[in-house]
């Protein structure tokens, strides 16, 4: 036999019997900001390209849910915090070695980046609309003129949110199943694939719905390629890797993960947009709304699995 | 800090020392002790660890804190300080030896080595109450220190070196 214990007895909160540090604010956040950096990657994408008159919904009217997904994910990461007065901490210093630290100041730039970029669109949107002061319309002005290098900043910096999403994760070598480097891209993946969910349900375009299924089925292929590789990686691994694989193969996450996350979040709605593509009529809402509740799960899942991953005890 | 698991008997004092010195909160600890039992009988070995945080060399703590709450001050104590934490967690979530815990103020807290002590020249409280002085604190670059006179002729392991932290607790066997 070998047993370990705690002989002076040790139950503190949150760290014993396991760790249990971060809730759903972190999970929560990570979803919305996987989803604002793929909403706000296509918006830019199609500008630069030119297409903005094409793809109305996603130039346009879906970037509006990003500074709202921005805004509740930050104040769920402030709910979140333990010291909360001193969050202004964040905005003294930018350490390179934490990607917390860069995390918060690529929040710092894209937010308000996002407001800016949905004000830039009010006028054609909501005709009639006034912004009351001089000095707002000569700034909207200027933002429409210079709308394609906003575009560039815009997609530049939602591609470092989405990694860091996952990144963030990733940089802890005491978590086995989060220290994966793969989890950066996978988490990209899963916020751009996310945000193009949104941006369907939105549309009533035909040939925007259509550009946008076929970049999504492309997205959900590759993370389904990432999946696999992130098990293939761990099974091949050390023996936490191997432990962190077996909560997912067997262990307490292995319904959620493969039922939710991956059939009914990735493949069923794969399979739905692909019928559609090929003239099946499916409702424009499953697809969407299938992929956002795969992402928001995946998420849970991965923060809460990750704490309970260790390497003592 | 060298810890002396043939010498340790398990007796918590070292915990309830730490408790007393740094005023820990009631139901937390800065450390703590594991009984480790092996065997089948008759052949069975029992071993008492105490442990706390392991001051790493690398540590992953201060690498990851996104303030600089967390430092590693000069000698190579890792320290919190209370006024620049937000709380996040990043620092705990980061120890493979689940050492951090978020104080019920809202910082995170955990083992100083008792530096209010150490600078004075003291030992940690934790160190100075042991009944069968196996705990043994210094500086390792000092060949003529404590703990390096304890780990002279003695065979030593650290705790997950293979989370690649440079742990500085030294379990002499």
């Amino acid at each position: 036999m070998k047993e370990e214990i705690f002989a002076s007895g040790r139950h503190i909160p949150h760290i014993d019997p396991y760790l249990n540090i971060w809730h759903w604010p972190i999970a929560l956040y990570l979803f919305l900001g996987g989803l604002a950096a793929g909403i706000l990657f296509f918006a830019g994408y199609f500008v630069v390209k030119g297409k903005e008159k094409e793809m109305p919904a996603t130039v346009k009217w879906a970037p509006i849910i990003a500074p709202i997904a921005l805004v509740i994910g930050l104040l769920a990461l402030f709910y979140d915090l333990h010291h909360k007065l001193y969050f202004w901490q964040l905005y003294t210093t930018i350490r390179f070695t934490s990607p917390m630290s860069w995390g918060a100041w690529t929040l710092m730039a894209i937010t308000p980046l996002s407001f800016v970029w949905v004000a830039s669109y009010m006028k054609e949107m909501f005709p009639g609309w006034d912004w009351k002061l001089k000095i707002l319309d000569r700034f909207e002005a200027w933002v429409i003129e210079n709308r394609v290098p906003f575009a560039w900043i815009m997609m530049v910096l939602s591609i470092i949110l989405g990694v860091y999403t996952g990144i963030l994760l990733s940089a802890f070598n005491a978590r086995p199943l989060w220290n994966t480097s793969i989890l950066g891209p996978l988490f990209l993946t899963s916020g751009l694939s996310t945000g193009l969910a949104a941006i369907l349900w939105i549309s009533k375009n035909e040939h925007e719905r259509k550009t946008i299924s076929r970049i999504d089925l492309v997205l959900i292929l590759v993370e389904l390629f990432f999946i696999v590789h992130l098990f293939m990686g761990f099974l091949a691994g050390t023996a936490v890797k191997n432990e962190a694989a077996a909560l997912f193969l067997g262990g307490e996450f292995t319904v959620t993960f493969w039922v939710f996350v991956v059939i009914l979040g990735l493949v069923f709605p794969a399979t739905l947009e692909a019928m559609e593509l090929r003239g099946f009529h499916v409702p424009a809402w499953l697809p969407p709304l299938l992929i956002l509740f795969g992402g928001l799960v995946f998420r849970f899942v991965m923060v809460d699995a990750g704490q309970i991953t260790r390497f003592l005890y | 800090m060298a810890i002396d698991t043939k010498k340790c008997v398990g007796c918590s004092d070292c915990v309830v020392a730490c408790q007393t010195e740094n005023n820990v909160p009631h139901g937390y600890c800065r450390d703590w002790i594991v009984e480790n039992v092996s065997g089948t009988y008759p052949v069975v070995e029992m071993e008492f660890r105490s442990e706390r945080c392991n001051h790493c060399d690398n540590a992953p703590c201060v690498r990851c804190c996104p303030t600089g709450a967390s430092h590693i001050a000069e000698g190579g104590i890792v320290l919190v300080t209370h006024d620049e934490c937000i709380g996040c967690g990043a620092c705990i979530e980061s120890c493979p030896y689940d050492a951090r815990y978020p104080h019920p103020d809202g910082y995170v807290d955990k083992c100083t080595f008792c530096i209010h002590r150490v600078e004075k020249g003291q030992n940690p409280a934790c160190v100075d109450v042991c009944p069968t002085h196996c705990l043994h604190f210094g500086d390792l670059e000092d060949p003529n220190s404590d703990v390096s006179l304890a780990m002279k002729d003695r065979k030593w392991r650290v705790l997950a070196p293979e989370a690649g932290t440079k742990p500085q607790l030294y379990f002499l066997m």
